[in-house]
């Protein structure tokens, strides 16, 4: 309904591009050594996975919102790790800089970024600044041609693999939210260093820390937009962030029941494979209809989007439902293994743990109802 | 430079069964692929195509008008045109009746330096197609290839054995069929994909390509499937344990219980 014979052939590269590249070799090798392997996300790059909706004049690719949310939901179905180095530069790590960097940002940053050869994070959040974005307090403060970063930003994707940070900071701390601007910072400038890699429950390969910046001197030319506006700008980067959230949870959603259903049809007691006992079919039967629902809802959201409607209830209840009901869906994929399920010799055990983040991060459940229901009642 | 590059398109044979009653094969649901051994001879065309970017690279199959998918895969893989042969009179065909009709597709487009085709489909397994082509055409062929240089106005290249391989020499233009040894194809890209469908198909039937309908398809194919099966699975084999003297003495005992001594 949603998708052309193009978006049939997006699906496919994706679909083959997981099956082939992320075996469960390589999976295991990622959580034992906790590195994504370089090789992957060069042929990543290659097959044009980093820049899906970026224009082509800019290094990407000219598709859509719904090439994208195929490639995360196809990518994540196998590899839940996997499908966050194709969200970053898609929308976290791209998103600022498409929204509001200039022509020569554009080609100084963002190119480099959905090209494959350099790596981007997103730093918003901090210690105590989480769903309360306004409450930051990292500051920026003018002196001549350049603005001084003064803060910590935490749970940062990659930030000590990346090459640059888009670091939102206070540059007027009376204005609440409108005194937020967004800069590009360079990792490798004075004063900008990382915390020690977090030790996560799931998503293991990616690494995530604090970054902290101490007089950090960001020149003028690496402003994003306008000052002021950074949070407006972390908010719209955050929407499509959302859609990526929820292409990914439908991913690793079916990826669980692609493994409960495998497992029901192999595993006998009392004489009889457990799919075939009520106990066992029904949840199958829940799942897989509450995944349908989560996949209209992430398919229409994308398609508002593509027909540049204002999608913004709409990521938020994908992102909301999706990341729900897969962390469900998991939950019962893994009942359903039973002992097995609790071993890390099955799938079942990482997808179970990948999925975990998903009703977190990028705005928790909680702030996509926040969104919705703020939606509903502004009137 | 002009590669021309022979593709079809075949049913995941991994996922086709035979009805046992009917004798054809059940296609139902059964995706459709680009075939395996022409996505290398795709691959040979590409690569040569990134090192010298003047190369064009264009694509010809004989098929129904479904083919047109494969022939956006093989565009969104780097492919530069295609050609589609499509006509309800070159249904049926046998590869005697199909290498006339790809062959009078390839005097038509124009410009032709070196074709390159699969060593064999995976739904038929002749390894014909290749060679009768070539003959039609009056080119030379070499099949079997699993490495190619292509110089000017001839191609050193080399040809699989069991047990090694052979180099031969070959003028241009002619037609190299490829192995999977080849190369390893590459994967489409997404603005790949967004370029295929801004390119045009051409298509063509009999009267494009100056045929006449008694030359194609079924009128013109010597050779009937008689009679498909899937070949029964044979029984399980039995492993014998214990000692030489042990294990001899069981193997005599089934052989003479089974008839056979």
């Amino acid at each position: 309904m949603y998708f052309t014979e193009q978006h049939e052939l997006i699906r496919k590269l994706a679909r083959e591009f997981a099956e082939k590249e992320l075996t469960s070799e390589i999976l295991d090798k990622v959580e034992e050594t906790e590195m994504f392997p370089e090789e992957i996300l060069n042929k990543m790059a290659k097959a044009g996975f980093f820049g899906i909706k970026v224009p082509k004049e800019l290094g990407g690719q000219g598709a859509d919102a719904r090439s994208y949310v195929i490639v995360m939901e196809e990518i994540a179905r196998v590899s839940g790790v996997a499908s966050i180095y194709v969200s970053s530069p898609n929308s976290l790590s791209g998103g600022p800089l498409l929204l509001s960097g200039n022509e020569e940002q554009k080609e100084k940053y963002l190119r480099p970024v959905v090209t494959g050869k350099k790596k981007l994070a997103f730093a918003l959040t901090e210690p105590g600044a989480g769903s309360d974005a306004g409450s930051m307090a990292t500051t920026a403060v003018k002196d001549g041609d350049y603005y001084v970063l003064n803060g910590r930003k935490c749970f940062i994707t990659m930030a000590p693999l990346a090459d640059y940070a888009v670091i939102y900071a206070k540059t007027d701390m009376t204005k609440g939210t409108r005194g937020i601007s967004a800069f590009i910072v360079d990792m490798r400038l004075p004063g900008v260093s990382c915390g020690k890699s977090e030790n996560k429950m799931g998503v293991v390969g990616c690494a995530t820390s604090d970054i902290i910046l101490e007089n950090v001197r960001v020149h003028k030319n690496d402003l994003l937009g306008e000052e002021g506006k950074g949070f407006i700008n972390a908010m719209k980067t955050l929407d499509t962030g959302r859609l990526g959230v929820s292409a990914q949870s439908i991913g690793v959603a079916q990826g669980c029941l692609d493994e409960a259903i495998k497992y029901a049809k192999e595993r006998k007691q009392f004489g009889k494979r457990i799919g075939d006992f009520q106990a066992i079919s029904f949840m199958i039967a829940d799942m897989a209809t509450k995944l349908e629902a989560a996949k209209q809802l992430v398919y229409k959201a994308a398609y508002m989007m593509d027909m540049h409607q204002d999608a913004s209830m709409n990521a938020s209840m994908a992102k909301y439902y999706a990341s729900e009901i897969c962390n469900e869906i998991a939950a019962k994929a893994l009942q359903i293994h039973g002992g097995y399920g609790f071993i890390k010799d099955y799938k079942i055990e990482r997808m179970y743990r990948d999925c975990r983040v998903f009703t977190i991060y990028e705005g928790t459940s909680q702030v996509q109802q926040m969104v919705i229901s703020g939606r509903l009642l502004k009137k | 430079m002009k590669i021309l590059v022979c593709v079809k398109q075949v049913p995941d044979t991994n996922e086709v069964k035979i009805d046992p009653v009917k004798g054809t094969l059940i296609r139902d649901g059964v995706p459709s692929i680009l075939n395996p051994d022409d996505a290398n001879a795709l691959e040979a065309a590409l690569s040569y195509k990134d090192d010298n970017p003047d190369t064009v690279v264009a694509v010809i199959t004989m098929g129904p008008p479904q083919s047109n998918y494969m022939l956006r895969e093989c565009m969104a893989m780097g492919a530069d045109e295609a050609y589609l042969l499509s006509d309800r009179v070159f249904g049926g065909a046998d590869t005697c009746a199909t290498s006339t009709t790809i062959a009078a597709g390839i005097k038509k487009v124009e410009g032709v330096d070196v074709i390159f085709a699969g060593r064999q489909a995976i739904d038929g397994d002749t390894a014909q197609v290749g060679p009768q082509v070539a003959q039609r055409l009056g080119m030379p062929v070499v099949t079997y290839v699993q490495d190619i240089k292509l110089l000017e106005s001839k191609a050193i290249v080399q040809r699989q054995m069991e047990d090694g391989y052979e180099e031969i020499e070959v003028k241009t233009p002619c037609l190299l069929t490829a192995v999977k040894e080849l190369n390893e194809p590459r994967y489409m890209s997404i603005g790949g994909i967004m370029e295929a469908y801004d390119k045009k198909i051409i298509v063509w039937n009999h009267e494009d390509v100056e045929l006449s309908p008694k030359d194609c398809g079924l009128n013109a194919s010597p050779t009937q499937v008689f009679r498909s099966f899937t070949p029964p699975a044979k029984g399980k084999g039995e492993m014998f344990s214990g000692s030489v003297q042990e294990m001899s003495t069981t193997l005599i005992q089934r052989l003479k219980e089974k008839h056979y001594l």
